[in-house]
């Protein structure tokens, strides 16, 4: 259900707050045993909080924008009150004694907290095998990956075990679970929305973002997300647009940029490579004009991103040494011990690689080499994408080289893992908005995405494309079954 | 490497500062925990200080302010983009885990202050001192070793985070200092510097001031630096000289016996009066440095920058040599009167009330700095108003009343203020500066005293001063004194 339409039967009294969240409680229920999307369910406190809006629906009161909406939370964004575990034995009992800015945000907003979702540790990774709490099925075949790093809530969503959710996106952690399990993805702008709260993996890149069944719930929960705070030096001061006041416009005389490199690479699977095609003459059909761009540097993005993302990483989760919460080893018989001992046991060997990794490239002899050189091919990708928007008004690519892909099958290949990461990262990269839609499926049923890249904070813009082409494909209306697709 | 041996040169020292100041903001630099000090442990944390997953940090604009401020005192120059970065150490006293400090593009650079190095039995001279550069960083946390009163025995340690966060200037000078005593000069400089700024309370004992010492010795001025030693652990300028004047010794004697000089840190042990070997420094530490990308640029416009520096108040250097230039003091008093702004302000309001510069000066630097300090009060506060002082100045300069009487009636100008004018004219305390007046007073005295008179006549000038005292006695000290001696000298002679 789309969150205008459930808002007008809450407001109808066609169903209330409280039917609708027991009704994803009970989804979440029946599909959890296979799907292990949720590390927590905060069934009591989505009840209390659905009784909460019932009672003000009948008391005339006027409802917040997300009234009763159940949404399903990253295990990286900080609930208050609310184990929050980044899905690492590290932070096992971590329970945050602030609410992160985004979330606050929507529980203003009125939104409903189902529960927190399964992610790769620390953000770390594109399947969500690396959590320290089992892996997420994806819900069109379950022996597949959802995708990841957010990919306890695209998969929660796909399931329909929530009605919306929030990841974070530092390579492609949003888009590339949402091209993998069917929805719709999107990570703003870098500033756009607060990362206060955000667990911190690399903070030059993190950007937290929503996934939805549609893009007009994209732009309704953008709606409530975007905006400055003071609590976050790196958001960004500028007024929030209305974000649906768009959507309803053509895109007739539109200039979408294919990005050459994306289509030429290897590895970029026939089946993908033909349904964004495809998408890109739909996109025509509707007065769009496609343009050829060449972005030389988008595909360095990834050596960049894995030099760059694993310094911050490094320093950034060098806080957690068993001294102030989470976990600490036993029986250390030094300061030394304990730290290193806390170290290596609370952290996964995909997080202990990145912080090797990153810990090198920072290294003194070494920091010139990797780390600098890192931060200057950055600025040429930036560079890239000014050119191309000097002709286009949004780039198109897919979202993922493939779709998704079984459990295992990159388990003792890391750099295969990463270069899912691809086509994604370069957006992180330059601070770009970018956004997943869906738009076919493969021959196997499993979903394939398109990707929209938009200047600088023009995310309507993005939104717009996205729901033109949504609405004209119905790509959804017409999809396979999967096992635990609802009906 | 072993100092040369270029054995006709004299030793010479080279020594550099390092000097962090904390910031006395409210607040810490980047969240709004509270700065206070000496409150029970971790009362003063939020999240931020603690290192929570997810928090971020946030400039403190007072911060920034203060730092610009201090920077500008010393000459520095400020950049006008700057940027924090995270120095990266594991110790539990830091609760990221790295410290948010500024590596390679600190907010000012290129700087220098002038020190008037004094020294008991020696001419004293002005030296100035380079300053390499100012940078504001994040305070760590403390621990404290428990189950033993030291760090050797204990069975566990705790961790308070009050401190963790507090801002920080960290100040480094150049190799300019030559002796222990020019080191603490130049560290009671900045101190009294930051404290005329407001910008720092400069408390050594509460670790609001701390100095770290680089030091070597060479022969000579034109050999190259000897092996540098860092010395730790000073909370007083004595022992800051102390401490250099020591390792001066020490390393000179090594290398005169043949001993090399290895790259160490050393604390200072205040109870020995020694400095100790506490870790050496074998190659540099690698802290990782790279740019914090949670803060953004530190920009400072010219506008911001130029309105701060409209607010500095003139400084300890300019006011001595004000004091010594337009007011005629002595160095020593200039000094003296500048060491800290109350007492400046307040002797400034006594002059420019129409005081005498040099009796104003000796007054305030001997009676009333005398009741201020043995009493602790404030100069702002204390009841005896800078325009009242100056009335007392001006009725023993102008003859009106005598210095003896002024001593007399200041305890309860101290205690209450009040007019000087008004207690002498109101107990006719005013000076007897009639001759025929004294002459007659004279004239009874030595009737009274005939023995007296005939020993002095007799050779024992000495008995003047008898006669003086005599004569203050009988007057109530209010003879005006230059008059008395001569009549007095006058009658004697017979």
């Amino acid at each position: 259900m789309a969150i205008a339409e459930w808002r007008q039967q809450l407001v109808s009294g066609e169903m209330s707050a409280r039917e609708l969240t027991d009704q994803h409680l009970a989804r979440i229920a029946a599909v959890e045993p296979s799907l292990n999307a949720y590390l927590e369910v905060t069934a009591d406190r989505a009840r209390a909080d659905a009784d909460r809006i019932d009672q003000a629906r009948s008391a005339g009161e006027d409802l917040p924008p997300l009234a009763g909406v159940p949404l399903a939370i990253k295990d990286n964004l900080c609930t208050k009150g609310v184990p929050t575990t980044c899905a690492s034995r590290m932070l096992a009992g971590f329970v945050p004694p602030y609410e992160s800015t985004v979330t606050g945000r929507l529980w203003d907003a009125g939104a409903v907290l189902l529960g927190k979702t399964n992610l790769d540790e620390f953000a770390m990774g594109g399947s969500t095998e690396t959590s320290a709490f089992g892996p997420t099925a994806n819900p069109w075949n379950v022996d597949h990956v959802p995708g990841g790093s957010s990919g306890g809530s695209a998969a929660a969503l796909a399931a329909g075990a929530c009605m919306a959710s929030l990841g974070s996106d530092t390579g492609g952690s949003i888009r590339q679970p949402a091209s993998f399990c069917g929805v719709v993805g999107l990570k703003p702008t870098y500033g756009r929305i607060s990362r206060y709260g955000l667990v911190a993996f690399a903070s030059s890149l993190d950007q937290v973002g929503p996934f939805s069944s549609s893009v007009a719930d994209t732009a309704a929960l953008l709606q409530v997300m975007a905006g400055y705070d003071p609590r976050d030096s790196t958001s960004l001061k500028v007024p929030v647009p209305d974000y649906s006041a768009d959507l309803e416009k053509p895109i007739k005389g539109l200039r979408v940029g294919l990005v050459r490199e994306c289509f030429e690479q290897d590895g970029l699977s026939a089946e993908v490579k033909a349904s964004v095609l495809a998408a890109a003459e739909q996109l025509q059909a509707l007065g769009a004009e496609l343009v050829d761009v060449s972005c030389p540097r988008f595909t360095d993005g990834i050596a960049t991103y894995y030099v760059i993302a694993p310094s911050e990483a490094s320093a950034n989760l060098a806080r957690y040494d068993g001294v102030k919460y989470g976990f600490r080893a036993e029986d250390a018989d030094s300061l030394a011990a304990m730290t290193s001992r806390s170290r290596a046991e609370g952290f996964g060997s995909e997080v202990q690689r990145r912080i090797l990794i990153g810990t090198y490239a920072l290294s003194a002899g070494y920091v010139d080499a990797y780390y600098k050189k890192a931060q200057q091919v950055r600025t040429l990708i930036r560079r890239d994408f000014d050119a191309a928007y000097q002709t286009v008004d949004v780039l198109l690519t897919p979202t993922a080289p493939t779709t998704s892909f079984r459990n295992g099958a990159h388990a003792d290949d890391p750099l295969a893992m990463y270069l899912a990461d691809l086509l994604t990262i370069p957006a992180n990269l330059a601070g770009l908005p970018a956004i997943s839609v869906p738009c076919g499926f493969d021959s196997a049923g499993l979903p394939i995405g398109l990707q929209l890249i938009g200047n600088v904070l023009e995310e309507s813009r993005l939104l717009q494309v996205a729901h033109q082409y949504e609405q004209s494909a119905q790509v959804m209306a017409t999809s396979p079954q999967g096992a635990l697709i609802p009906a | 490497m072993p100092a040369p041996a270029a054995k006709d040169q004299a030793w010479e020292a080279v020594i550099g500062l390092e000097t962090h100041v904390q910031l006395g903001t409210d607040s810490k630099i980047f969240t709004a925990a509270s700065t206070t000090f000496g409150d029970e442990p971790n009362t003063h944390i939020d999240p931020v200080v603690c290192g929570l997953p997810g928090t971020l940090p946030v400039l403190n604009q007072k911060v920034l302010e203060y730092a610009v401020k201090a920077a500008m005192a010393l000459n520095l120059n400020i950049a006008e983009h700057s940027k924090f970065d995270r120095k990266q150490y594991f110790y539990p006293d830091l609760p990221k885990n790295y410290q948010i400090s500024q590596y390679d593009e600190p907010i000012a650079e290129e700087g220098w202050i002038e020190v008037e190095v004094a020294e008991k039995g020696k001419d004293s001279y002005l030296k100035t001192i380079g300053i390499e550069r100012l940078h504001m960083e994040e305070d760590a946390g403390k621990l404290v070793h428990a189950g033993s009163d030291r760090l050797a025995g204990s069975t566990h340690s705790l961790v308070d985070y009050n401190r963790a966060g507090v801002a920080l200037a960290e100040i480094v000078s150049k190799p300019d200092l030559r002796t222990g005593r020019e080191a603490a000069e130049y560290a009671s400089e900045i101190r009294r510097i930051m404290r005329y700024l407001g910008v720092s309370d400069g408390n050594m004992q509460e670790g609001s001031l701390r100095c770290d010492v680089n030091i070597s010795v060479r022969r000579g001025p034109d050999a190259p630096f000897g092996t540098k030693v860092e010395i730790k652990n000073m909370n007083s300028f004595s022992a800051i000289q102390k401490a250099c004047d020591y390792e001066i010794q020490r390393q000179i004697k090594a290398y005169e016996s043949g001993e090399a000089i290895i790259q160490e840190t050393r604390l200072w042990d205040e109870g020995k009066q020694l400095t100790k070997s506490m870790r050496s420094k074998e190659g540099a530490s690698d802290y990782r440095y790279f740019p914090d990308p949670d803060l953004g640029p530190i920009e400072v416009s010219v506008d911001q920058r130029e309105a701060w520096r409209a607010e500095l108040p003139e400084l300890p250097a300019a006011k001595r040599h004000r004091y010594s230039d337009d007011l005629g003091l002595s160095q020593y008093d200039a000094r003296v009167l500048t060491d800290e702004r109350p007492m400046a302000d307040y002797y400034e309001a006594v002059v420019g009330a129409g005081a005498d510069a040099k009796l104003a000066a000796n007054w305030i630097s001997g009676d009333i700095a005398a009741h201020v300090n043995s009493n602790r009060l404030n100069y702002s506060e204390l009841p005896f108003r800078p325009e009242q002082l100056a009335e007392m100045v001006q009725l023993i300069d102008g003859g009106k009343i005598s210095g003896k009487i002024a001593k007399e009636i200041l305890p309860e100008l101290l205690e209450k203020g009040g007019s000087p004018q008004a207690i002498v004219d109101e107990r006719g305390l005013g000076m007897i500066s009639d001759p025929a007046a004294i002459t007659a007073i004279v004239d009874e005295l030595l009737e009274a005293h005939p023995a007296e008179v005939e020993a002095f006549r007799g050779g024992k000038k000495k008995l003047q001063g008898f006669f003086v005292g005599q004569l203050m006695k009988k007057t109530g000290g209010k003879a005006d004194p230059k008059l008395a001696n001569q009549i007095l000298s006058q009658k004697l002679k017979g």
